[in-house]
């Protein structure tokens, strides 16, 4: 990695886009700096190196400077600001944002604009948090590695040669390579964590039904999750206050009010963790991890025991077969799910030649539209689902779901947490697994679990591994609501690591090589 | 091997049956009533311009979700009820998969294998005859858009060139409710079949759950039929028959799928398990042209909704709302009346029994209200294309009318004077006597000094009324009417006449 | 033409996924595959089928399929308009439209 060379922004120590989103909404709220400020600082980042990184699909520049002048005029009239106002935001491109191309990563969708807000939008705009644009992401938010994105590769700012992690690899590695200080992302098997852990970042998926899906484009929705990404668990956990909620639009949405997790965050910091017992379990911590994760993985079991933590080892058997029920279970909804982009009320069309039929245009456009890794899971899931396959597959897969709950169920009478590497590897050379769906597919192997039984979950960074130099993130896993214990240990551990290194994973992130600014 | 119609033609009906025992299943597709649709807000009303009943919901746009509407819900309950149905303690939506235009979603969300009311029935009174069709369940789901064809011959689908779509109606909450297979009824299957449809568009209507207008399609039926060897205990392969839009139409298509299953089974071929669609104009079905069978509709749980598990106390709720059923009610107003079956029958026909019923809970007696409703309104009626119920009079108006003849401040006369003015838009009985001046002549002073003119008049009818031919009255009654321009009472004029001339009509 | 299914897709190990089957599947679905597509798709599916068939050995019949994680039940919406799209918003990212509706090439077939 090359130094810096030149930028708009100053020296690092007073660079607005290397403060926490913490921080930031400190300094607006004091008047120490403007929201027009920090969010332009975050533009002039975005032009200077996502040439690179290509973390966003599209730059909100007018709207973003806008909404943040809205803040500085709100702040100036002597209103009240939430926690956040004023901060920017990267919103993975699978969100809709009325008038704003949306296009979760597909050629389908190219230059749609949607009429409404998702849920989650509302909420980000209501708080006064400035939204900067979308985020790249794979087709679908299929795949782990941001590779299958119909616009081209994220790269991971720890090595532009490196996946930045899938399918919010876009998020993540607009975290890393700060160009936003927060970032929304969506996890259906690992979308949110494993990103984190393979860009040194934060990440959380809450218990399913936390955060509304209300305008998130469908993946899989008995797994899909919206979550908070940022580069401290703090960050994290304001962000998780914000969008986190029921919502009567969203039928499985927790009628539960919003956790205490900026709150646990605080405490987790103050306090040691002597009385809170941490699973390791058995099953994700094995042969198919990377020695350099592992071996991250151990010392942060050993800096919990240093926190006063009790370590027990679970046993979750069901989870060997948590791959096999997700890779059924996801691709028969993501089938019925896509079934809408058909060219006929918006989005892509080809092949209406005038003589063809609905039919033949149908085909034709999600045939040229559609990317191969969500046209293998469109069929596999159409098999799984078939008459005479259901009870073997899709049937059978839900009663796997159920075990796996069961496993986690157990587990939980023993731990009051959960914890595992959250990512098998570090990040790979992009091009390594692109043509082999099941390796890629392992890379979910440690958050699938998690996914299946709708459990909080989060990645925190525990270090560099020693074998590639490169991020590990470390998952936990708490119960059903029980996002307040899983913060306040994400915090603990993060306290615990910045006393020992002066800084977060994050802030060893490489600068980049920075393109000069043309505004 | 499968044959083409046009080679073995169509069997006789009654050879059919000698030879053949039908088999039917019915679905009917119900709108619900709702103001707004199944899983969205939008209103459910009929006739709106294109595309302005619609959301992200029910276009299906990326990431909108379905939230059920209670009410749905509750009717489809009422229903399930009212059809003697066992309602499910839990129950879910499941995704119907298969790609539409007229289906945003390219799923339709719909009860699969967890219906919300199931093992019912329904008795259905078929020419005087009682016949039992057993309800094997009522499930909720949602309408479709509407296709508009253009450029084809004709607007029909063959030969369109391209198709516009509404989505107005997509969405709008639908109860199918599908019977267990009705066998048995012989020749009579399709006017048991129009019986059933019949009977249970008068229950949805006095539910209150759906306005059932089949010329709309907020009812519409598929009829299924096969064909079984007459006493063979195997079923036949059945035929689906949709677009089935008015009573006559189910009758028609079930006969027409009778006499044209048989003549390919008694040739020799087999019936080919498809979807058909009835032509109303040519009394047929043709063959429709889907190419995927029910195996491929990769039915599983809706995963954006939770289960359904409707509270024992709502439902008892729910059971104890129930109307009294049409066919209950028509019997104890039959007796509570008096009227004979011909009566009740050309009653019922017309859409008059609502009627007559509220204008005797208005005061008035079952005949006088029956003879409104059935002689003068029905004709009135008729002469106007419309029917009893929108006719612009309420039963309230008519049974004041009726007061009004009986305290003898009108006469039968004037009585159809007030109708017709009530009809004209003219107001209420009493502001059209006003505006008219319809009130009989009371007044006895007008009332003799036209007695006398009348009796000057005609001395001789004078005469013969003196000597005891006491009919002869009508003459004179009839001049002073005359006179009055019909506004008098004609028993008061009467009186007035042997009053005048000294003579006791009774002696 | 539908798939036939297996006896037991786990006990046969992989499970026999045909290039009809592939083909039918993608019919089904509305994925206008090229040959080469086809191929592909014929033999990673089979890969992937053979191991997540495991799925069907665990899955014993006293187990009860979980289709949510968070256990929910009777969640309505009052029967109550609420404004949806402006008309134009409706059609804005129609493909064709004409009178105020979507216009799509002619439909062949059917609906239900
Ligand atoms: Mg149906
Ligand atoms: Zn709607």
């Amino acid at each position: 990695m090359s130094s810096p060379s030149s930028s708009s922004a100053s020296s690092s120590s007073t660079d607005l886009t290397r403060m926490t989103a913490a921080d930031l909404a400190t300094r607006i709220h004091s008047g120490e700096v403007s929201s027009v400020e920090v969010a332009q600082a975050h533009l002039d980042r975005i032009g200077a190196v996502d040439g690179d990184v290509h973390a966003f699909l599209h730059v909100s520049g007018e709207s973003a400077l806008s909404q943040a002048a809205a803040v500085d005029a709100a702040r100036a009239n002597g209103d009240t600001l939430g926690p956040l106002a004023g901060v920017p935001l990267a919103l993975k491109d699978v969100l809709v944002q009325k008038g704003v191309p949306t296009t979760a990563g597909s050629k389908i969708l190219e230059g749609w604009l949607p009429p409404y807000d998702a849920t989650v939008t509302t909420k980000l705009i209501e708080a006064g948090i400035v939204i900067l644009g979308k985020t790249n992401m794979d087709e679908f938010a299929m795949g782990s590695s941001t590779e299958n994105s119909a616009y081209g590769p994220t790269r991971n700012p720890w090595d532009l040669d490196r996946i930045p992690g899938g399918s919010g690899g876009g998020s993540a590695a607009a975290l890393a390579a700060f160009e936003a200080p927060l970032a929304i992302g969506t996890d259906t098997g690992g979308s949110i964590r494993q990103p984190a852990s393979v860009t040194g970042t934060v990440g959380a998926k809450p218990t399913y039904g936390g955060v509304s899906r209300y305008g998130v484009i469908a993946l899989a929705s008995s797994l899909d999750q919206v979550g908070p990404c940022a580069r401290t668990v703090l960050d994290t956990a304001l962000l998780h206050e914000v969008i986190a909620g029921h919502d009567p639009r969203d039928s499985t949405s927790i009628p539960q009010p919003v956790p205490q997790v900026v709150a646990a965050v605080r405490r987790g910091q103050n306090e040691d963790l002597s009385g809170v017992r941490i699973g390791v379990v058995k099953q994700l911590h094995s042969d198919a991890y990377q020695s350099g994760v592992l071996s991250s993985f151990d010392q942060a079991v050993e800096k919990f025991t240093a926190l006063g933590a009790e370590i027990v080892e679970v046993d979750c058997p069901h989870f060997e077969a948590a791959l096999a029920a997700y890779y059924l279970i996801l691709p028969s909804e993501c089938s019925s799910n896509l079934a809408r982009f058909d060219a006929m009320r918006y989005g892509l069309r080809v092949g209406d030649t005038g003589g063809a039929s609905a039919e033949e245009v149908m085909m034709a456009t999600r045939g040229a539209g559609f990317g191969p890794e969500v046209k293998r899971r469109i069929i596999l899931g159409a098999y799984a689902l078939s008459a005479g396959y259901y009870d073997a597959y899709y049937g059978s897969a839900q009663k796997v779901r159920t075990l796996i709950r069961q496993d986690f169920e157990k587990a939980y009478l023993a731990a009051d947490v959960l914890i595992s590497p959250a990512s098998p590897v570090t990040a790979f050379p992009i091009g390594e697994k692109v043509n082999d769906p099941m390796a890629m597919y392992l890379n979910d192997l440690a958050t699938i679990p998690g996914s299946l039984a709708g459990i909080p979950a989060m990645s925190v960074p525990s270090g560099l591994a020693a074998d590639t130099g490169l991020p590990v993130g470390l998952q936990i896993m708490g119960p059903a609501l029980g996002e307040e214990q899983m913060y306040r240990v994400a915090a603990a551990f993060e306290a615990a690591y910045v006393a020992e290194h002066g800084g977060v994973v994050a802030d060893s992130a490489p600068a980049l090589a920075t393109a000069e600014v043309t505004r | 091997m499968s044959f083409d119609l046009d080679t073995v033609g169509l069997m006789d009906y009654d050879q059919a049956i000698e030879t053949f025992d039908p088999v039917m299943g019915l679905e009917v597709h119900v709108e619900l009533g709702t103001a707004t649709k199944m899983f969205c807000a939008c209103p459910t009303d009929f006739g709106g311009e294109p595309n302005t009943h619609v959301c992200p919901v029910c276009l299906a746009l990326p990431g909108a979700m379905p939230a059920v509407n209670r009410l749905a819900v509750e009717y489809a309950i009422k229903i399930g009820l009212a059809l003697n149905c066992e309602i499910a303690e839990w129950c879910r939506f499941a995704r119907k998969n298969y790609f539409y235009p007229d289906m945003p979603k390219n799923f339709q969300t719909s009860q699969y294998d967890e219906p919300i009311a199931f093992n019912g029935y329904l008795d259905v009174d078929v020419d005087g005859e009682i016949v039992r069709i057993e309800i094997e369940r009522a499930h909720m789901e949602e309408d479709t858009g509407k296709s508009l064809h253009v450029g084809g011959a004709t607007g029909r689908i063959h030969g369109a060139e391209y198709s516009l779509l509404d989505y107005n109606r997509a969405g709008v909450p639908l109860v199918e409710i599908v019977t267990k297979p009705i066998i048995g009824t012989k020749a009579a299957a399709p006017a048991v079949a129009r019986a059933y449809v019949g009977a249970l568009r008068d229950l949805l209507l006095s539910l209150g759950v759906s306005d059932v207008r089949m010329d709309q399609g907020s009812l519409r039926c598929d009829v299924n039929l096969s064909l079984t060897p007459a006493g063979n205990p195997v079923f036949g392969t059945r035929t689906e028959t949709k677009n089935v839009n008015s009573l006559r139409s189910v009758e028609r298509a079930a006969r027409y799928e009778v006499t044209r299953q048989a003549a390919i089974l008694a040739a020799g071929g087999t019936i080919k398990q498809e979807t058909r669609h009835f032509e109303e104009q040519s009394g047929t079905t043709r063959a429709g042209r889907s190419k995927e069978t029910a195996e491929d509709y990769r039915y599983f749980p809706e995963p954006d909704l939770v289960p359904i598990a409707p509270a024992r106390e709502w439902v008892e709720e729910l059971r104890a709302t129930l109307p009294e059923l049409p066919w209950i009610r028509r019997a104890r107003l039959q007796a509570d009346w008096g009227f004979t079956d011909p009566e009740m029958r050309d009653l019922l026909a017309a859409g008059g029994i609502d009627l007559v019923a509220e204008t005797v809970a208005a005061g008035a007696t079952p005949a006088e209200a029956k003879s409104w409703w059935s002689a003068y309104l029905g004709q009135k009626a008729n002469a106007a294309g419309q029917s009893l119920t929108e006719l612009p009079i309420t039963p309230v108006q008519v049974a004041e009318v009726v007061a009004l003849v009986n305290s003898g401040a009108l006469n039968a006369k004037l009585a159809r004077q007030v109708i017709d003015g009530v009809l004209a838009g003219e107001g209420d009985p009493a502001a059209v006597v006003a505006a008219r001046g319809l009130a009989v002549v009371s007044d006895d002073s007008a009332l003799q000094q036209a007695v006398d003119d009348a009796l000057a008049a005609a001395p001789d009818v004078a005469d013969r009324i003196r000597s005891g031919k006491v009919q002869a009255v009508g003459a004179v009654v009839g001049a002073v009417m005359k006179a009055t321009r019909g506004q008098a009472d004609a028993a008061r004029v009467r009186e007035l006449v042997f009053t005048t001339l000294g003579v006791d009509p009774e002696a | 033409m539908s798939p036939s299914p297996p006896e037991d897709p786990a006990a046969t190990g992989a499970p026999a996924l045909t290039r009809a089957d592939v083909a039918h599947l993608a019919y089904l679905t509305r994925l206008k595959l090229t040959d080469e597509e086809l191929d592909t798709y014929v033999g990673q599916l089979s890969v992937i089928l053979d191991s997540v068939a495991q799925v069907s050995q665990l899955a014993t019949p006293d187990v009860v399929p979980t289709t949510h994680a968070v256990p929910l039940t009777n969640v309505y919406r009052e029967d109550v308009v609420v404004p949806g799209l402006e008309h134009d918003a409706a059609l804005a990212g129609a493909p064709a439209e004409q009178d105020g509706r979507f216009r799509v090439p002619q439909i062949l077939g059917e609906g239900e």
